[in-house]
């Protein structure tokens, strides 16, 4: 049995000093704004008569209690005829539940709230900075209880975290740096080509990807794979009170979660770096040799002689600084997850922004340092 | 089956519905009748497939074999024509509101009212501000945003987007689960009124004996992978069935049961 519904329809007659209104069939929401013009447009007395309606919704008697209410206002008569039981129940409850908008004051922004704002933000960024320094002073302090007491050590976590966060990154950070080798030698060689100047191309690969850009791009795609990843797991675990849970165990949570997570990073970003540094020399080597005609064997020989031990160990160094800065700001990021899922979104995305805009700027004050210790 | 229910309109008709997860048989051979105008509790221990049953009959859940009739339609065979008509005769509340979290409460009630041709945005937000107070929200409550509202908060505002079209069958899913106790009774109050006054039929899955005794005209127990009996509350408490026994007899059943003569008047 299919219960097709009238469709609703309104009708007005209207004589000089009164308006007949008469409602038919079934009412819903796509019926509102004919019959809420029409009870706009009545004059004078007005009569609804509702005998014929089958099926009254809320937004039909909404419109009529906001009539009758109009009416009375202006002081005209406003009847209700034909009303069902069922109609005068509805009518009833919509009268009583009409909204009545709560007047909030309406606030102002003065120059001193602006001020107030700004002064707020940057009282926060310092508020954030001391918040990760207090991080690493937490994973250092821990670091170094777990050497004075090995079994707070987590070692399987720690191989679980190596693995998650090294050994897996290999070919993203190998395939990465082998192209930035192969753009590096091609780019170079067109430029250099115009001074006669083809061979220079080796130190520009060595010098490039050994100092900055093996160990830059490398903690760049860590933080964009590792930063998240801590933030979403120790996040979810937030959100679902296990970091709760851990502390009414006394399990600690710097013991739990951070030490072999950033610890990991801290012994596996030196080793990506290398293998960064290696993929992105056998990417450009390979690239000369087909672009230039600069055999493997002079590439070696032109490596060896003129690229000294500093350039690698100027981009090595860095290593550590970044991982700690990835595994810090990764962490921090997932303690701050509220109890709901879009903090969770919020504080992911804002971990890798994070991460990788320290990672960069402490990257450029290497640089100056370098320049200015003059290696 | 009396009398009385035969000369009622049946509005959900279930006939030989089979649910299977993998080797997992959830429901065998099961049939359902729900009338216009009552309120249906659903009930059954944990596993029976409660809410299975409630997705099979919004069609969020293609069970593997049987009928199911909504409001003359049948679900399973329906033209996406005719889904669309009959999904917006129906509204579901699921147990947190599932909300949408990028909108606050006033948008995700006008969200089903997009459908609807010729509907000015002034005349809906007016609709979205009465529902909210229909479901017994404040005014502001509009303005704020799911994470910003407390559970039975956002179970209101579910509730007031499942009323947006003034649907004719209701469907809740464990309407008071994670309330305290007088926010529960509240709604049950609420659920009842809403139920009269604007006529709805409401199928109800719930744990809460407070929620069967104030709210529901009749009641459904999954057992045995089937609907194993209905009736009203009196008629339940005289099935022999040892689960059915147990769970209208235990002791917290016994403490709604001498709750309700207070219930009943709010």
């Amino acid at each position: 049995m299919t219960t097709e519904p009238l469709p609703a329809t309104v009708e007005t007659s209207a004589t000089k000093d009164e308006t007949r209104i008469a409602l038919r069939g079934a009412f819903s929401l796509a019926a509102l704004s004919d019959l809420v013009a029409k009870l706009q447009d009545c004059q004078g007395a007005v009569t609804l008569d509702l005998s014929g309606v089958t099926r009254l919704d809320t937004s039909a008697a909404w419109a009529i209690v906001t009539a009758e209410a109009a009416a009375k206002a202006k002081n005209q008569p406003f009847t209700l005829t034909g009303l069902s039981d069922d109609s005068k129940t509805l009518l009833a409850t919509v009268a009583k539940a009409m909204p009545e908008p709560d007047t909030v004051p309406p606030t102002r922004k003065t120059l001193v709230d602006w001020v107030e704002v700004t002064g707020r933000k940057v009282a926060a960024t310092f508020d954030f900075g001391l918040q990760l320094l207090g991080y690493l002073g937490l994973f250092l302090h821990r670091l170094a209880r777990s050497v004075v007491r090995p079994s707070n050590f987590r070692f399987t976590a720690l191989v679980h975290h190596c693995q998650e966060v090294g050994v897996k990154a290999v070919p993203i950070v190998a395939l990465m740096s082998f192209l930035i080798g192969v753009v590096l030698a091609f780019q170079g060689s067109t430029q250099l080509r115009q001074f006669g100047a083809e061979v220079f191309v080796v130190d520009l690969i060595a010098v490039s990807i050994l100092r900055e850009l093996g160990i830059l791009l490398t903690a760049i795609i860590v933080a964009g794979r590792t930063a998240s990843a801590f933030t979403a797991a120790i996040g979810s675990m937030k959100m679902r009170e296990e970091i709760d849970a851990m502390r009414t165990l006394g399990i600690d949570v710097a013991d739990a979660l951070f030490v072999p997570r950033i610890l990991a990073l801290l012994l596996m970003l030196p080793i990506l770096g290398l293998i960064a540094n290696l993929s992105g020399l056998i990417g450009g080597g390979l690239m000369s040799w087909i672009d230039l005609g600069i055999s493997p064997g002079m590439f070696q020989t032109r490596l060896i002689e003129n690229t000294g031990i500093w350039h690698l160990l100027v981009g090595i160094i860095k290593a550590p600084f970044f991982a700690l800065i990835i595994g810090i700001v990764g962490c921090h990021a997932g303690m701050q997850v509220g109890s709901n899922a879009e903090s969770l979104g919020q504080q992911t995305s804002a971990s890798v922004v994070t991460a990788i805009f320290a990672v960069i700027v402490t990257d450029a004050i290497f640089s100056i340092f370098f320049a200015q210790v003059g290696v | 089956m009396t009398n009385a229910d035969q000369s009622r309109e049946t509005v959900i008709r279930i006939r030989g519905l089979r649910n299977q997860f993998g080797r997992h048989v959830v429901h065998e051979n099961l049939d359902l009748d729900v009338y216009r105008g009552e309120v249906l509790g659903v009930v059954g221990g944990s596993g029976t497939g409660k809410s299975v049953l409630l997705r099979s009959i919004s069609g969020l859940q293609i069970p593997t074999a049987g009928e199911i009739d909504v409001l003359g339609t049948n679900v399973l065979t329906a033209s996406d024509d005719q889904r669309t008509a009959l999904e917006q005769r129906w509204g579901v509340m699921f147990q947190d509101g599932a909300l949408f979290s990028s909108l606050n409460v006033r948008e995700n009630i006008e969200v089903p009212m997009r459908h609807v041709e010729g509907l000015s945005p002034k005349l809906r937000s007016q609709m979205a501000d009465l529902k909210i107070s229909l479901a017994g929200l404040p005014y502001l409550a509009g303005d704020k945003f799911p994470s910003e509202l407390s559970g039975g908060m956002r179970k209101r505002a579910g509730l007031a987007r499942a009323l947006a079209l003034d649907p004719e069958i209701l469907f809740l899913d464990e309407p008071t689960a994670g309330l305290d106790p007088i926010g529960a009774a509240d709604f049950d109050i609420l659920i009842r009124q809403l139920s009269k006054s604007m006529g709805l039929t409401v199928f109800l899955v719930t744990h809460d004996l407070d929620t069967l005794h104030a709210t529901c005209d009749r009641i459904a127990v999954l057992a045995e992978k089937r609907v194993l009996v209905t009736g009203t509350m009196k008629e339940m408490l005289a099935v022999e069935h040892p689960w059915v026994h147990e769970y209208f007899h235990g002791p917290r059943a016994r403490a709604a049961m001498d709750a309700i003569p207070a219930k009943k008047d709010g």
